[in-house]
């Protein structure tokens, strides 16, 4: 456990000293949601309708982004040849090493998440609702995304391969997310979709480090 | 006394058979030398040892034990040095080793990593990022590494690349302390590092003979139908 913590807390040491790649994903979420309102009009009605949406895709685009390099320096520096070879088994790495990532990534999208949907012109009544997905939504976004980061590995071109390989699997957690929040703007219960999403993360738990590990496995032999 | 021994391993990457046949035996307190000529399998066949590739053939053994039958036990007592030093360059030489040798399982690990590097008379670096470092040093951190953290095998690939002739020498002290101890070593190298008592294994007597013309042909066709298979 300790070694699993101090895994954790290596990564988040290294994504703060080099500070770009969170800072990155946020900015590119920011931006992202940004442009809509200049695409389809500063129509208030319309922007209020689509807003979940726009949010969720935009989220769903910025965790991708930095996905791309969750192993990639390990694997070129032979860190993660030392990290298989230690006594942490390789499930409980990619689950610290995903932790981690959501931890700099997806946290600060949760955050800045509230001030968009105002832009948007999000119904007050749906901010609560928004930031319960993301908070339950990303970390299934992270996990999905480590089995396509340690699948990639070692390809080139590997972030266009990722997103062909994950986007596809992405779309139920889009689906309920967006859902629960339209339900909630629309005086319905969000309750079904937040329990869908949760359903999701506690699969994902355990099988994204699994197959995660088989990858990596493969990827330093 | 735990013996680690390998018994007829065959090693295939891709579709070259790098190595076949082979056997060793490292008891406490030896050394193995491997050596051969490049692309003669010394790499593979310390990656193989360190459980990173899996032989087609033949198996490893600790004590009599197949080491297959419990590899996170054999991942525990080997310390493996590759041709990448895994310097993060955003850390400190200090931070980098006591990273290492908390997921080694050292007690402590920052004083750990300070004695490691004032052993590889490298004390002055501690607190350097390691991008900062030169190859040498980077090298000799790695080296600090399996320092660290109690193993008793280490596989250390071509471990002298980069380094000075102090370096190599402070090195074959580390060395012979870790045999005195009762520790094993298999080392791969082209320089000459003074390791007294230690075997030797020629890879090149293992590699598969080539074959003739029409034999060469023949084990092509083999390899076809296996692959058809």
């Amino acid at each position: 456990m300790t070694r699993f913590l101090r895994l954790i807390g290596r990564d988040l040491r290294l994504a703060l000293r080099q500070g770009s790649d969170a800072s990155i994903a946020v900015m590119f979420f920011v931006l992202c949601v940004v442009l809509f309102p200049f695409g389809v009009g500063p129509e208030p009605n319309i922007l209020a309708r689509i807003a979940a949406g726009v949010i969720w895709v935009a989220a769903l685009l910025a965790s991708l982004l930095s996905l791309e390099r969750l192993f990639q320096n390990d694997y070129e520096d032979g860190s993660l040849e030392l990290l298989s070879l230690s006594t942490l088994p390789m499930e409980a790495v990619v689950l610290a090493k995903t932790l981690a990532h959501w931890l700099v990534t997806g946290l600060p999208l949760i955050a800045a998440a509230p001030l968009l949907a105002l832009l948007l012109n999000m119904d007050a009544e749906g901010f609560g609702v928004l930031v319960l997905t993301l908070l339950v939504g990303t970390p299934i976004l992270s996990l999905i995304g480590s089995i396509g980061a340690a699948l990639t590995l070692g390809a080139r071109r590997g972030g266009v391969l990722l997103s062909l390989l994950i986007l596809p699997l992405y779309i139920p957690v889009l689906i309920f997310g967006a859902g629960a929040i339209d339900a909630a703007l629309n005086g319905l219960t969000p309750r079904p979709h937040l329990l869908l999403l949760g359903g999701l993360l506690a699969g994902a738990l355990p099988l994204a480090p699994w197959a995660g590990a088989a990858a990596l496995r493969q990827a330093v032999e | 006394m735990p013996v680690f021994a390998g018994s007829a391993l065959t090693c295939l990457r891709g579709d070259r058979l790098v190595f076949t046949g082979l056997d060793f035996r490292i008891a406490p307190g030896e050394a193995l030398f491997l050596l051969g000529p490049n692309g003669s399998g010394k790499s593979s066949l310390l990656r193989v040892m360190a459980g990173l590739l899996k032989p087609i053939r033949g198996q490893l053994s600790w004590d009599g034990v197949p080491v297959t039958d419990d590899p996170d036990a054999h991942r525990g007592r080997i310390h493996y040095v590759g041709h990448l030093d895994a310097v993060k360059p955003v850390l400190s030489a200090v931070e980098n080793l006591s990273f290492w040798a908390t997921l080694g399982g050292a007690a402590d690990p920052r004083g750990n990593a300070l004695k490691a590097l004032e052993r590889l008379g490298v004390p002055h670096i501690a607190n350097v990022p390691g991008r900062y470092l030169s190859a040498g040093q980077k090298r000799r951190l790695n080296l600090a590494r399996i320092m660290a953290a109690p193993a008793a095998l280490w596989l250390l690939d071509e471990p002298t690349v980069a380094l000075d002739r102090a370096a190599i020498a402070l090195f074959e002290g580390i060395i012979a302390e870790h045999r005195a101890g009762g520790g094993m070593v298999a080392v791969s190298t082209h320089v000459d590092i003074a390791m007294p008592g230690a075997g030797e294994l020629h890879l090149d007597e293992f590699t598969p003979v080539p074959h003739d013309e029409d034999d060469g042909g023949e084990g092509d066709d083999v390899l076809e139908e296996e692959d058809a298979v």
